[in-house]
Order: structure tokens, then sequence, then C-alpha cells
């Protein structure tokens, strides 16, 4: 260190004119810094300006670029090796998953196999939305938004993804009405899954259950005992569950037993339900043919024709509640 | 002559080297920590070569940290513009320091610049600090012996003379 040049620094005071230049700096900052203050000019200059301080920042930058860098690299290592892992678990868990599925179609496909030889069951449904409902205890109904424009005829039967819930009865242009299998007036022919006992399942008048009267007394039938729909009348394609018996007591006469049954599908819950289009095969002697003869103008008088005709209106009423005729 | 610019170079790379770490971004923890580079730096040469450090230069020095900075132009020239000339007032008692009481005084020339600038700061309606903003004057202090005997002996080694 040199001892020489102290002549431009004096060692104790200070002179005048480093003062008064110190108080012109000072005095020229604090300008500065109320004229940007008020203004804000600052950011005009530093925008003409970037060209040269937008390489700085990139030049500052540098070091927590590169830091960051690394540290992606290294904790990416670490990281990449954890997904790794993970990954291969979950493939090893999607294999076995996609095994057990193959399986499972598998069988699918042998009971589907096994339910074709009986009756071909490929369903053709049309998805309707409930938009209205009816749960009195003089009738059930529905009312779904497809009707008479959407093909629905009446007669159809609509189901849910458990069970039957009841037919259409009614037939509107945009609507109709379904009677459920748990309406008063309505029967269900029905089979018992485990025994094969054919029986008939009503509507009863206190609401959701379903109600088998004539159980003959010797008949194997107790509570669990699931029903599905026997396909008899012609009307519900067989196999469609349909109830789940509940109890078995004593009919009031005495002379049969009553089973109580509990619909199986979500009757007071959907609101999409599916209406069957394929209709079960009629059983029963086929609808009579239209009369086919002499002309009209040969025509007996119209007494004689009527009976036919009031015959056929009888028949109606009768298969749209589909009731079994024993 | 030669001699000369490539000392006034050197100088201005390490002014411009401290305003490039005075904007390295540190982690937010860190922040409060970073120490104000541009004043250690020019306390090293106002020390060391009394008659190439003025007011002047600090003023420069300061505006160009201020554009770079761009907070409030003037505050960084006002802070080491200050710190200047105080440096130069005692520069020949500072000088013959120990190195102990040297860094002791730096950390005053520090604290007192935190206080210029918390004046500044509240004159322009900033709200107060928190008091992590206190701790950078002390790193910086504590980091004064190491600043000051790395560019002492890098400017042994350029055998810069001191003007």
């Amino acid at each position: 260190m040199a001892l020489t040049r102290e002549d431009n620094s004096p060692l104790f005071a200070g002179t005048v004119a480093g003062t008064l230049r110190l108080i012109f700096y000072l005095a020229l900052a604090m300008v500065l810094m109320v004229l940007d203050h008020r203004n804000g000019w600052i950011w005009r200059v530093r925008y003409s300006m970037s060209v040269v301080v937008e390489p700085v920042y990139r030049l500052a930058g540098l070091p927590a670029a590169g830091m960051r860098t690394l540290t992606v690299a290294f904790a990416d290592r670490k990281l990449l090796t954890e997904q790794n892992q993970r990954l291969r678990e979950d493939l090893l868990l999607a294999n076995a998953k996609l095994n057990r599925m193959a399986a499972v179609a598998e069988q699918n496909q042998r009971l589907k196999g096994l339910l074709d030889t009986q009756r071909s069951l490929e369903l053709n449904v049309q998805l309707a939305r409930v938009i209205g409902m009816d749960l009195g205890t003089n009738q059930q109904r529905l009312v779904v938004n497809l009707g008479a424009r959407d093909d629905i005829k009446q007669g159809q039967v609509v189901i849910d993804a458990h069970g039957v819930i009841g037919q259409i009865v009614e037939v509107l242009p945009t609507t109709s009405i379904v009677m459920l299998v748990t309406d008063p007036n309505h029967a269900t022919p029905v089979v018992v899954e485990r025994t094969g006992l054919r029986t008939v399942a009503y509507g009863v008048r206190e609401g959701d259950q379903l109600s088998l009267p004539n159980v003959p007394m010797a008949a194997d039938i107790r509570a669990g005992d699931k029903l599905l729909s026997s396909g008899l009348g012609g009307r519900f394609p067989p196999g469609f569950p349909v109830g789940e018996v509940l109890s078995v007591g004593q009919s009031q006469s005495g002379m049969f037993l009553e089973a109580r049954a509990r619909p199986t599908a979500d009757i007071d819950r959907s609101d999409d339900v599916l209406i069957l289009h394929d209709q079960a095969e009629p059983v029963g002697p086929p609808s009579p043919a239209a009369p086919v003869g002499p002309p009209a103008s040969l025509a007996p008088p119209p007494g004689e024709v009527a009976a036919p005709a009031g015959a056929r209106s009888a028949a109606t009423p009768a298969s749209t509640t589909s009731t079994v005729q024993p | 002559m030669n001699k000369q610019r490539l000392s006034a170079l050197w100088v201005a790379g390490t002014l411009a080297f401290a305003l490039l770490s005075m904007l390295v971004p540190l982690p937010g923890v860190l922040q409060p920590f970073k120490p104000y580079w541009p004043a250690l730096v020019l306390i090293y040469w106002a020390l060391e070569s009394n008659d190439r450090v003025s007011l002047g230069l600090a003023f420069v020095v300061g505006l160009a940290a201020d554009l770079l900075d761009g907070l409030l132009l003037g505050e960084q020239a006002l802070r080491l513009c200050a710190i200047v000339f105080i440096v130069l007032r005692f520069r020949s008692r500072l000088r013959f320091f120990p190195m102990w009481q040297q860094t002791l005084a730096v950390m005053a020339l520090l604290v007192n610049d935190r206080i210029l600038l918390l004046i500044v700061r509240v004159f322009a309606g900033d709200a107060l600090p928190p008091p992590s903003w206190w701790i950078s004057p002390f790193v910086g202090a504590a980091l004064w012996p190491f600043v000051f005997l790395l560019l002492d002996d890098l400017r042994m080694r350029l055998r810069i003379q001191q003007q």
C-alpha cells in the first residue's frame, strides 16, 4: 500500500468543494426521483433502452436458470425412477384387470349363447325419460317423453336396468303413459326362478308391492325367491326380473298361499327407462283373419257382421293389461 | 497509457459485474440476504484508487443501477453518492484500519444506506419494509473482507497500479 498519495484526501476535514459537489449530486438525484415519482417516465426510458437492458437481464438470469436446469436434471432422475416404478405397477394392475375382464367377457359370451339357444334376446330398446309420475292408490302410472311420433305403440314393455317397470297403456303424440307392475289393475305372468313355478303377480292397492294371491298350498316358494317374467300371455318377454318375494302367508280364503313381492325395478327412482321394441311373439291362437270373402255388395245384412268385430274389441282391453287367462 | 486503459477497463468491469450481481434473481427465501454489491465494489474502489472514483462516477453507476432495477430513477444514485462521499471523506483513516474495523465501518455505511433508502421509500409513500429487510447490510459487511481480499488479489495479479 502506498502511503505517498495523501494530498487530495485530507485526513480530517473535507473540502468545501467536495461537500458542494455532494449537495449538487444529491439534489440532482432528488430531482430525478421526484420527477420519476410524479411522472413515471422511467418506464419510457427503460422501454427505449430495452435493447440494452434485456440482454443484461438474460445475463443476470443465467446462474439461476443454470441452477434450475441442474436441479431439474437431478430431480428428474429420481422422479423418473419413481414414475417408472409406479407406471410399471399400474401396468401390472391394468393387465390383471384386463385378464379378469376377458374372463368375464368370455363368461358373458357363454351365458349369452346359452340364452340365445333358448330365445334370441337382442334387446331392441329405446331410451325414454320419465317426465311425470302418478303413484296413487288406485293407479300407478308414469309418463315418459316418447310418443306416437317416436313409434311407440300400446303394449310395449318398459324396463330399467334391474327389471320390468310396466307397459305402455296409452300413447299420445309426444308422450306415453306407462302402467307400472305395481298398479292394482296390472297383472304380470311370472315364474319363480328357483322352482319354475308359474303364477301371476298383481299390483296391490297399498303401493309399491306385488301380490301373488293364488299360489298352491303345496308350492315351494319362500322369501327371497326371484320372480322372472314367464312370457306367458305374449306380452312380457320371458326372463326379465320382476320381483323378489318378501313374505309368504295364507290367503284370506285359506285355499292358497299368498306371497308378497317387491319389484326389482327402481320404480320410484329411475329417471331413464328403456322401452322394448321387440314385442314377444303372441302366444295363443292367431288373431282372426280379416274376412276375405264375397265383396261388400254381396254382404249379408249388417247385424251379422257386427259380431266378430265386437269379439275383437272385447279382446283388446284384456291384452292391454296382459292378464293371463288361466 | 495502455496500462491505464486496462486498469480503467478493470474498474468498469468489476462495477458492471457488481450491477449484474445485483440483478441476479435469488430464491424468495434468500432474497433479503442479497448484499448490495455495487456499494461494496464502489467502496473498494473508493478506498483503493481515490481519484478514479468520484461522486460523478457513483452517480452514473447509481443511475445505471436504477435503470436496470427499475424502481425509482435517482434512488440508487443518491445512495451511492452518499456512500462514496463518506468513504472519500474518511478514506485516509479507513484505509489503515485493521480489517475488522474496516468491516465495522462498512457495516455502518451499509446500515446508513438502508436508513437513507427507508427515508426515500417513506417519502415515496411505500409501506415500511419487513424486519428481514435489515439483514442485507450485515450480510454485506460479513462479505466485505472476502470482497476486499479478492479484489485486492486480482488487482495485484493484474498489476494495476493505483492512480
